[in-house]
């Protein structure tokens, strides 16, 4: 239960790096006045100790729903989850509630969105704290509190034990999200779901808040997923990159593979979009006109064809694409790659700068 | 916390002086003689004068309001026309009668109101929220005069379990006294649990899909913890304040229910006395019922404070 770093103490995200987390055929689907609604299509991936990977993509694309549907998080029915995901030798899908509830927050923990609402306004942030410590850890309250104080200052808030008493509103949002994040790691978790944790926070507490979430990986050797559709955060932190569409992974590298030379059309189309400080060339930003299908009534064939401008045809209107392996490591879910120099100009426009994950782990350890 | 108190007190004085206000002119502004009225056949000049000068009529109408404000601080609500009584003695001899009925229907009313509301969030679009939102819709939709008739009708003379109408001081014969109770309780808290079923299962729903809730799933805590700790606890607060509203007007309004079921309480005395242009009862009625209303939402106030810590200390 302990996770504390194996053997190797920098992580390694290489092939030979323990998987904590295995998704295979992950499909989520809603049932609605409209007929089911299929919000996950079919995603696979594994995670690594220690490694940090991004799932990208707009709202209504499926990346939040993936990873709640994992400890069943959202409402059954309507919602229906089926395919695997082992954890170590536990396969997550096939748990009953009563088994679930031993999962989350001791072994995934969660990190939400907003910080303003995701504390209880009417309980101390100790209690908020604790309460997990004591249900999972069987903690009596004085140690779950001594805890709750070392957890609070290795997220950086000032003076914890004199703050344990303090309501939410008595915190800014950053110190909130800070709270928020010791409760996701007061169990010692062995996966850390970050959901949009930075998206709320103005830009200064979000390099923060990205820091400090890799500073603790690196020091407890959790895998976090982190969830966003803002590529410029998952630059600097991800490992691996799995971009979202309608539903389905439509581009999956690492990271530095994917922002150096992406392939599919979607994924280019993001850092066509990404806004440039003191961009004055490129004139008004690159939208990627449409708007995703809804999951009532998805196209037949590839997901992401209606808006592609790259190329569409009588392929991509009837036939799903496969994920292909186009290079080691490197899926892409399109017919047709972009090619290497307009995607290249796409990568350079973005101007995501992004050291090899080496260099960036010494730099954090 | 104590200057929270001092300020909304203070608060609460300002608004009884300005019901005060309100409900002396409003009495004096309706048209009809009282004195008149309170004479009927028996009318004569001289006595009708004396009437008029001993119950101050004659006097400028503001310095009759300070007369009666100066003398109502005192605890001195003047006299009835009618039957010559002290206001504040009479007001005061009808309000224990009231006040069982008032808190004896807010206890039904809670009784239906806390179940049928969180079963129906909980199970919210299941048979049981429907049969929770069809109650609430007919006992809000209900008249309570029917209501309180067809109670009669069926456990009093059909069924002869209870007795029909009257009030019995719970001091007096504790047994008999709640016999007499149930039926009018039931009458009043059947409307009052059907208006907070609806409050506290939107509530509740609103509680339940708080992001805080969210995360004290993913916490893994129980189900029953998160409902218990996280749902209702926050729950309550919305409800509390409009618990404290029913039972102010619980206590203030009743009148029909005092009528159907021949209770002695105020709202019946204050119906008396706006038919009988009794001055002085009525507004020492609407005073009391006021002062009543007033004093709750003090309490309710104090009471989410303790409820809410972001309301004192911010």
């Amino acid at each position: 239960m302990s996770s504390a770093p194996g053997p190797t103490p920098d992580h390694d995200v290489g092939e030979d790096a323990e998987v904590v987390l295995s998704v295979r055929d992950l499909d989520v689907s809603f049932g609605t006045k409209r007929g089911r609604a299929s919000v996950v299509r079919g995603i696979d991936y594994d995670l690594h100790r220690g490694e940090t990977l991004a799932i990208v993509g707009e709202s209504g694309s499926g990346k939040s729903v993936s990873t709640l549907a994992l400890t069943k998080l959202i409402p059954i029915p309507p919602g229906r989850v089926t395919g695997t995901a082992h954890l170590g030798a536990t396969d997550l899908i096939a748990l009953s509630e009563e088994e679930l509830v031993r999962v989350r927050g001791q072994r995934i923990g969660f990190v939400f969105q907003d910080p303003m609402t995701s504390l209880n306004p009417v309980h101390t942030i100790g209690r908020q704290l604790t309460e997990g410590m004591r249900h999972h850890l069987g903690l009596s309250e004085a140690d779950a509190r001594d805890r709750a104080v070392e957890l609070l200052a290795k997220v950086g808030i000032p003076s914890p034990a004199r703050r344990l008493d303090d309501y939410p509103h008595q915190f800014s949002g950053g110190m909130r999200q800070r709270v928020v994040i010791a409760i996701g790691l007061s169990c010692d978790p062995e996966v850390l779901i970050a959901d949009e944790a930075t998206t709320a926070l103005d830009v200064t507490t979000q390099a923060q808040i990205i820091d400090l979430i890799a500073e603790l990986q690196a020091d407890l050797g959790m895998a976090v997923v982190w969830i966003t559709h803002d590529l410029g955060v998952v630059a600097g932190i991800a490992d691996r990159v799995l971009v979202m569409y309608a539903g389905e992974v439509v581009e999956q590298a690492e990271a530095v593979t994917l922002f150096a030379r992406p392939r599919h059309p979607y994924t280019v189309g993001l850092l066509a979009s990404l806004p440039v400080l003191g961009d004055t060339e490129r004139g008004d930003l690159a939208a990627i006109p449409g708007l995703p299908p809804a999951p009532t009534s998805l196209p037949p064939g590839c997901g992401f064809h209606p808006r592609c401008s790259f190329r569409s045809d009588e392929r991509c209107a009837t036939e799903r694409p496969p994920l292909r392996e186009v290079a080691p490591g490197h899926l892409v879910r399109s017919f047709y790659e972009v090619p290497e120099e307009q995607s290249r100009r796409a990568s350079a426009a973005a101007r995501i700068e992004i050291e090899p994950p080496d260099v960036r782990d010494e730099g954090v350890a | 916390m104590g200057r929270f108190v001092l300020r909304r007190t203070g608060q609460a004085a300002v608004a009884l002086l300005g019901v005060s206000i309100v409900v002396f002119a409003l009495i004096h502004l309706v048209p009809g003689d009282p004195v008149r009225t309170a004479l009927g056949t028996r009318f004569d000049q001289e006595l009708y004068e004396a009437l008029i000068a001993r119950a101050g009529l004659d006097q400028p109408l503001l310095l009759q309001y300070w007369l009666w404000l100066t003398s109502a601080l005192t605890g001195d609500l003047g006299v009835s026309f009618r039957t010559g009584q002290p206001v504040t003695s009479a007001l005061l001899q009808r309000l224990p009668a009231t006040m069982l009925l008032a808190f004896a229907a807010l206890l039904v009313g809670l009784l239906i109101a806390l179940p049928a509301g969180i079963l129906s969030a909980v199970k919210q679009g299941r048979p049981v929220d429907y049969a929770a939102s069809s109650f609430s819709q007919i006992g809000v939709s209900v008249p309570d005069f029917w209501f309180g008739l067809l109670l009669i009708l069926v456990f009093a003379r059909t069924l002869g379990w209870l007795p029909p109408s009257g009030y019995v001081s719970p001091l007096d014969d504790p047994v008999e006294a709640i016999r007499r109770l149930i039926l009018p309780a039931t009458t009043a808290g059947v409307v009052t649990g059907a208006i907070l079923t609806r409050f506290v299962r939107s509530s509740v729903l609103e509680a339940m899909g708080a992001e805080h809730v969210r995360l004290a799933r993913a916490k893994g805590m129980p189900e029953r913890y998160v409902l218990r700790h996280h749902v209702l606890r926050n729950a309550w607060i919305p409800v509390v304040t409009i618990t404290g509203l029913q039972l102010a007007t619980l206590l203030g309004g009743i009148v029909v229910v005092e009528v159907v079921f021949a209770w002695p309480g105020i709202g019946r005395l204050a119906l008396d006395a706006v038919v009988r242009r009794d001055y002085p009862m009525l507004q020492g009625a609407v005073l009391l019922i006021a002062t009543g209303f007033l004093l709750i939402n003090l309490l309710v106030d104090l009471l989410y404070a303790r409820l809410d810590p972001r309301i004192t200390a911010s």
